[in-house]
């Protein structure tokens, strides 16, 4: 047990919604979320399949311990063919709809075709309806959230949907869920809208069953506890994500003004202090601190924004709380963008969740603009007399409204960084790996985090990989194909199970081998994780190198290769990917053109 | 002396794990849908709040039922539902203030928290020490 064994698939073309048996094998050997789906996907669709037709597939898929007591249980991930990277996308969420969705009854649902017209799905339990959503078309994720519970009457539905953003097409849309948590990265949102599916709607009462209860809570409440003892634990409960800007900072990896310097002079003015001290109006940033389903970690932000704000001062609708900043949004508008106004990102930030749009890719992009407006490519012109200088805080909120509503210049940003530099002739502007663009870690001071970058399945991602540490040890090339390989094959093991990344710092293989085991039939050991992690990050590689991608994409912008970080503790070194490259390739059993060989793919039993 | 449950809205972190824990102890598996206690949600999580049952001093549940089958917990004052003697009227939950006693359309009668005969495991079960079983001279 902890499988339901079951899955829903829903035919948007034939309308047509059918449970069907979970391929129990297929389970065995990619576990759930991540692995599992990416299985279901090699098997559904061509991969070199264009990601906006009818032909992607997209699945929602929970993990074996999704909707268990086990720490950090409401993990779910979305797989599908980006369009952002025209690769595998891989977005993974919180928050309580996947938990809900496991509820129901189903490992997973599996949406393909595309609707004639524009719908919404209703699952609770056995009952799952299509139901018409013309008049949700148009909606933001909040009006559409609101309008569902009040038309079913029903507080206990957990809500997926997307935006204007996503309905149109903006390269980087996402998935929202639960109103402020997302299934953020590659586009997830886009396919979702291609389907012309505005939003998922589920309430799920069948609860879940493990195979060895008291085994199984034996095991949880031990793992419970080594998670409250673990520092960096306490660290995300008490400051948050954030807490990673003034190590980054004082490490000189804080990539600003769009990766041209590595330290951002405002950072005091973002950071988790910040948050939590008040402004001249006594205003607070920072509310509370809130989990997920089932985590022990809880480092959600609850935030405001000061009522005098410029963003805000006449929009009423915006004087509620909602959730805060993470680091990752507070790099992409902040530094990368060089805005040091705390309101003004907490601000875009709500725009993104509103609208559904990943705030990494967003900002990025941005911050590709502002470097592009400022060498005088673009001017007032291009950019609805907006003046995109590095630093304009309320360029970044108008932007984001606009890109969200797809309107204007949004439009244009809307493309992404990678298709937007090229259509102004200048490609290396664009801090992204395959599209995708940066997380916030500079490749120059973090060489092994650059390796990650540069081979993530899914373009450059901070989540796919670990070698941090490592990096923050030794800034050279030296060593880090090993930790990278080995973190990206565990991370991958992690993403399958239903649980949360973060838990990654107190728990070890071993661990969630623990839980597994107890939770699941059969026998779970780490040799067998560490194995299904290494088959899953293969299988997605081979689904790359099938949708037409190759060793040329392995690669970072000229930028990180080409020149020195002009300041920090890596001041005057470039990131050496190509010494890393190689070995990376030979200790994953690849060839140097970074294909899989025979031998590597009979040895994972993807032959 | 007997103890109660207190609910401390603002350590509340929505993690749900209350619900979970509930439901394991009455139902035998995790499913928040079947607990006795709920978290409620207001303004996008800015505020938390687990509610159950306050074991009151009027028990209008105890009154309204027709075929005595709430009773005292003299060891804990919980109002309990003997299983054998519901007959899933529904008339407790309609005379309950608070809408803590609820209709098992899967059984046929009516759940409400007992206080897990004095040791509530959604106490257990919350990091955050948002609910707690103290002491108190009469009911809160």
């Amino acid at each position: 047990m902890t499988w339901q064994q079951q899955i829903l698939r829903v035919n948007l073309t034939d309308g047509t919604c059918t449970a069907e048996p979970l391929n129990m094998d297929w389970a065995q050997d990619y576990l759930g979320e991540r692995g599992l789906a990416t299985r279901y996907l090699w098997e559904e669709m061509d991969p070199a399949t264009d990601a906006m037709s009818p032909d992607n597939v997209l699945i929602f898929a929970t993990g074996p311990l999704t909707g268990t007591m086990a720490s950090t249980s409401g993990r779910f991930a979305v797989v599908t063919k980006s369009p952002l990277t025209n690769g595998v996308a891989c977005s993974n969420s919180g928050g309580k709809f996947g938990a809900s969705l496991k509820f129901a009854g189903y490992d997973m649902l599996i949406l393909e075709g595309r609707s004639p017209t524009p719908v919404y799905l209703h699952i609770v339990d056995d009952e799952v309806t299509l139901h018409a959503a013309q008049d949700l078309w148009g909606k933001s994720v909040w009006e559409t959230d609101a309008a569902i519970h009040e038309k079913h009457q029903d507080p206990q539905l957990k809500i997926a949907a997307i935006g204007v953003s996503g309905e149109q097409g903006v390269r980087y849309a996402c998935i929202v869920n639960d109103l402020h948590r997302a299934a953020g990265r590659s586009g997830v949102g886009s396919v979702m809208g291609s389907k012309n599916l505005k939003a998922i709607a589920v309430h799920g009462s069948k609860g879940v069953s493990v195979d060895d209860m008291p085994r199984f809570m034996d095991v949880v409440k031990k793992t419970w506890k080594k998670l409250e003892q673990d520092d960096g634990r306490r660290e995300l409960t008490e400051l948050g994500t954030n807490a990673m800007i003034d190590t980054m900072e004082a490490f000189g990896g804080l990539p600003t003004n769009n990766f041209q310097q590595v330290q951002f002079a405002g950072t005091e003015k973002i950071n988790p202090e910040a948050m939590q001290t008040p402004n001249q109006n006594g205003h607070t940033n920072l509310i509370t601190n809130k989990a997920c389903f089932g985590c022990t970690i809880a480092c959600g932000r609850i935030a405001h924004i000061d009522q005098n704000h410029f963003s805000i001062v006449n929009r009423k609708e915006y004087w509620h709380a909602s959730g805060g900043l993470e680091y990752e949004t507070a790099f992409a508008f902040g530094p990368a963008c060089g805005i040091d106004d705390i309101d003004a990102l907490t601000f875009a930030g709500y725009l993104m969740n509103e609208h559904g749009m990943d705030p990494i890719s967003f900002g990025v992009t941005l911050a590709a603009a502002m470097e592009l407006f400022e060498m005088g490519i673009i001017t007032i012109e291009d950019t609805d007399g907006v003046a995109l200088n590095f630093g304009n805080a309320e360029a970044l909120t108008i932007m984001a409204e606009k890109t969200g509503k797809f309107e204007g210049f949004g439009q244009i940003l809307g493309l992404g960084s990678k298709r937007m530099c090229e259509k102004y002739g200048h490609p290396e502007l664009s801090m992204a790996v395959k599209g995708q663009e940066f997380a916030g870690y500079d490749s120059r001071a973090l060489p092994g985090m650059g390796l990650g970058y540069a081979t993530s399945n899914r373009g450059a991602c901070h989540l796919k990989h670990d070698v941090f540490a490592e990096d923050m040890e030794d800034q050279s090339a030296n060593g880090k194909a090993q930790p990278c390989k080995t973190s990206q094959d565990a991370i991958a093991t992690i993403d399958s199970t239903g649980l949360c990344l973060f838990t990654s710092g107190a728990w070890d293989m071993a661990d969630y081998a623990e839980q597994l085991d107890a939770a699941c039939k059969g026998s779970w050991t780490r040799e067998r994780l560490e194995k299904i992690g290494e088959r899953i990050w293969n299988l997605e590689r081979q689904f790359n190198l099938s949708a037409g991608l190759s060793k040329s994409d392995d690669t970072l912008p000229a930028r990180l290769l080409n020149d020195p970080a002009p300041g920090g503790t890596a001041k005057g070194r470039v990131c050496d990917l190509e010494t890393m490259l190689s070995e990376y390739y030979e200790l994953r059993g690849w060839s140097d053109r970074g294909v899989p060989t025979p031998a590597t793919l009979a040895r994972l039993n993807l032959s | 002396m007997i103890k109660a449950l207190q609910m401390i809205p603002e350590k509340c972190t929505s993690c749900l794990l209350c619900e979970m824990a509930c439901s394991l102890e009455n139902e035998g598996l995790f499913n928040p849908a079947k607990s006795r206690i709920k978290v409620f949600e207001f303004e996008h999580g800015k505020t938390s709040v687990p509610y159950t049952c306050t074991q009151c001093e009027e028990a209008w549940c105890l009154h309204a039922c027709p075929t005595n089958a709430i009773v005292i917990n003299k060891n804990t004052g919980a109002k309990e539902v003997i299983d054998d003697k519901c007959v899933g009227c529904k008339v407790c939950t309609m005379a309950c203030p608070y809408g803590t006693v609820n209709y098992n359309s899967a059984t046929g009668k009516v759940i409400k928290c007992d206080l897990c005969g004095g040791d509530p495991k959604c106490v257990e079960a919350c990091p955050t020490q948002a609910i707690i079983y103290v002491e108190h001279e009469a009911p809160l």
